[in-house]
């Protein structure tokens, strides 16, 4: 399998990373060296082997469904580049 | 004063306990040390204050009281991985330039509840992907040790390159690190210290900036075993905060420590000798081999025959959750935004943000990661890794139903390499975790020891796995390895 720049650039649009065209190339090739060694999965036999879930075997705990925390506004928005009148800002999303 | 930080967290402790020293003057001369020691960019955000009011509070813990807690007072670094309440926290990524937690990690906030003190922010690769520490925001780290009289730089490591310069050097007494393919042991395998990945679970994933959530575990970073129970016992415990936290108790680590292994099995893996493994690396397996027996040991050659596979799944799988856990970082509610131009929308703030905050490893594992778990190609990637990831988990599960107690390898492939040498191909520096990540794949606990030197003095460290939950025979096993190899060099100082 090999990768050509136009996957390349679609895996960026879906990463949201934007990639100047000129690097194109280059990232292709550093997607073919990684995946080729990637490849060597396909000499183990999976036939009848479960993909691994959780490494421990762990019956998830369960708590009461309750608010455990809240009423810090300020705190959750201490960190965001753009806040105004109690939310994150953002540009227009809908037209 | 300046021999002060070359203690051992042991040392200390009892030194604190007694009076005969005081976590102010302790903490004073570990402050200054770092002051002295910019050319390592091993701390890359300095807490002063904050340790010297931590300080004072722990000598008014202690007051000669016997029962203080093993921390109490003890100066520690803590990972740039760790969010740590008011203190920046960026995971060495230009994309969280700025953040500040309004939250304390609970690995930070139980050392902090036993009384360490924080000195700093340690340095580290982006987000934890990286074996040499380059891939930093902040510059890389650099090792203490050099090869003798040659003045090239050489990597502390990575992804815990900070951690581990930081206590080679005797900056700190202990540091926290975190391991997700190998960024606690191969970092301390580089600077001659040890470095402990416990069990997955055993430690509290939560205000940790997560990397692959599935693989992550922290761990401590210290000069000795005995300091590596000591302080693994205050980070591990259950957290109803991290689901996969493990709600087993904590045995008194340190209480194991007889050195006595005498009727143990020490599992030797076959596939870990691999081609064109450095003749110095092979002699000092066997030398480990050697010591274990000598102290009363069995040794059992055993198989485990899907390693070679190991780091392929491990470049799906991190990747692969790596993708999905930096989703977040999109410029609306912590770090950096990127300027916008006129008309540009919320794709385009997302897509310039990303691309200028992140740097190139971790796109390019964003988006391996992306590609791998993108319509049509999930099943023949990240399906096919989590199949072989039970498989690599079976092989180590056989091994210890035969009786095997440990596994011993070689931490590392070389000894520390130096910076700027290996860029060119990506592949090449994965190799470094080829004897770790197996264990974060099958969520094993794993330590390296320094156990002898290469040709131009550098440290050389070897692995110890064992078995899920027994993290404190574990760190006996290494204890006697460590008495045996009775590796004390330490880097001269040159910064």
């Amino acid at each position: 399998m090999s990768i050509d720049e136009g996957t390349a650039a679609r895996v960026a649009k879906l990463a949201r990373i934007q990639v100047d065209p000129a690097q194109l190339p280059a990232l292709a090739q550093d997607f073919n060296t990684i995946l080729g060694f990637i490849e060597q999965l396909n000499e183990v036999d999976v036939e009848g082997v479960e993909p691994m879930v959780s490494v421990t075997p762990m019956r998830l705990k369960r708590r009461k469904d309750g608010v455990t925390d809240g009423n810090m506004q300020d705190k959750v928005l201490s960190n965001a580049p753009d806040a105004r009148e109690g939310f994150f800002a953002v540009p227009k999303v809908v037209e | 004063m300046n021999d002060l930080p070359k203690m051992k967290i042991a040392e200390a402790r009892d030194a604190l306990r007694k009076g005969d020293v005081t976590s102010l003057e302790l903490t004073e001369a570990c402050l200054a040390a770092i002051d002295g020691a910019g050319a390592l960019n091993a701390f890359v955000h300095h807490t002063p204050d904050l340790a010297r009011a931590q300080a004072k509070a722990a000598d008014a813990r202690l007051q000669g009281r016997e029962e203080a807690p093993a921390l109490c007072g003890i100066p520690l670094g803590i990972k740039d991985l760790f969010c740590t309440r008011g203190v920046a926290s960026q995971a060495a990524s230009n994309i969280l330039k700025g953040f500040t937690p309004e939250y304390e990690s609970t690995v930070s906030q139980q050392l902090f509840d036993a009384g360490a003190v924080m000195l700093g922010k340690l340095n580290m690769d982006e987000f934890a992907m990286g074996s040499s520490n380059e891939t930093s925001c902040y510059g890389n780290a650099v090792n203490p040790w050099r090869r003798g009289n040659d003045e090239t730089a050489l990597t502390p490591g990575g992804s815990s390159g900070g951690s581990a310069a930081a206590v080679a050097a005797d900056l700190c007494l202990g540091a926290t690190g975190t391991d997700t393919g190998g960024s606690i042991r191969q970092p301390a395998a580089f600077t001659g210290i040890t470095g402990i990945k416990p069990t997955y679970g055993r430690c509290s994933r939560w205000g940790i900036v997560a990397f692959a959530s599935s693989l992550d575990q922290a761990g401590p970073m210290t000069k000795d075993v005995r300091d590596a129970a000591i302080m693994l016992q205050a980070m591990c415990g259950h957290d109803p905060r991290d689901s996969t936290s493990a709600d087993l108790p904590v045995p008194d680590f340190e209480a194991m420590l007889t050195g006595d292994i005498r009727g143990k099995t020490i599992g030797i893996p076959r596939e870990y000798r691999m081609d064109g493994m450095p003749g110095e690396i092979e002699a000092l397996w066997s030398e480990g081999r050697r010591m274990l027996e000598d102290a009363g040991a069995q040794i059992a050659d055993i198989s485990l025959p899907h390693t070679k596979y190991a780091l392929p799944a491990y470049y799906v799988i991190a990747p692969a959750e790596a993708s999905s856990n930096l989703a977040r970082y999109d410029g609306v509610r912590y770090g950096h935004r990127a300027k916008l131009s006129q008309g540009d929308g919320i794709t385009e703030m997302y897509e310039k943000t990303r691309a200028e905050g992140f740097g190139d490893e971790v796109k390019r594992r964003v988006m391996i990661g992306t590609y791998v778990l993108s319509a049509g190609f999930y099943d023949a990637y990240y399906n096919r890794a989590r199949k072989v990831r039970t498989l690599i988990k079976r092989d180590f599960e056989e091994v210890f139903a035969q009786g095997v107690d440990a596994i011993l390898t070689p931490a590392t492939p070389s000894s520390a390499f130096a910076l700027g040498e290996s860029h060119d191909d990506p592949v090449q520096m994965y190799l470094n975790d080829v004897f770790t990540v197996t264990v974060n794949l099958a969520g094993l606990p794993g330590i390296a020891v320094p156990a002898g030197t290469d040709k131009h003095g550098l440290p050389l460290g070897l692995q110890l796995i064992g078995r899920p939950w027994e993290e404190g025979d574990l760190l006996n096993t290494a204890y006697a390895l460590e008495q045996a190899a009775g590796f004390v060099a330490k880097p001269a100082k040159w910064w």
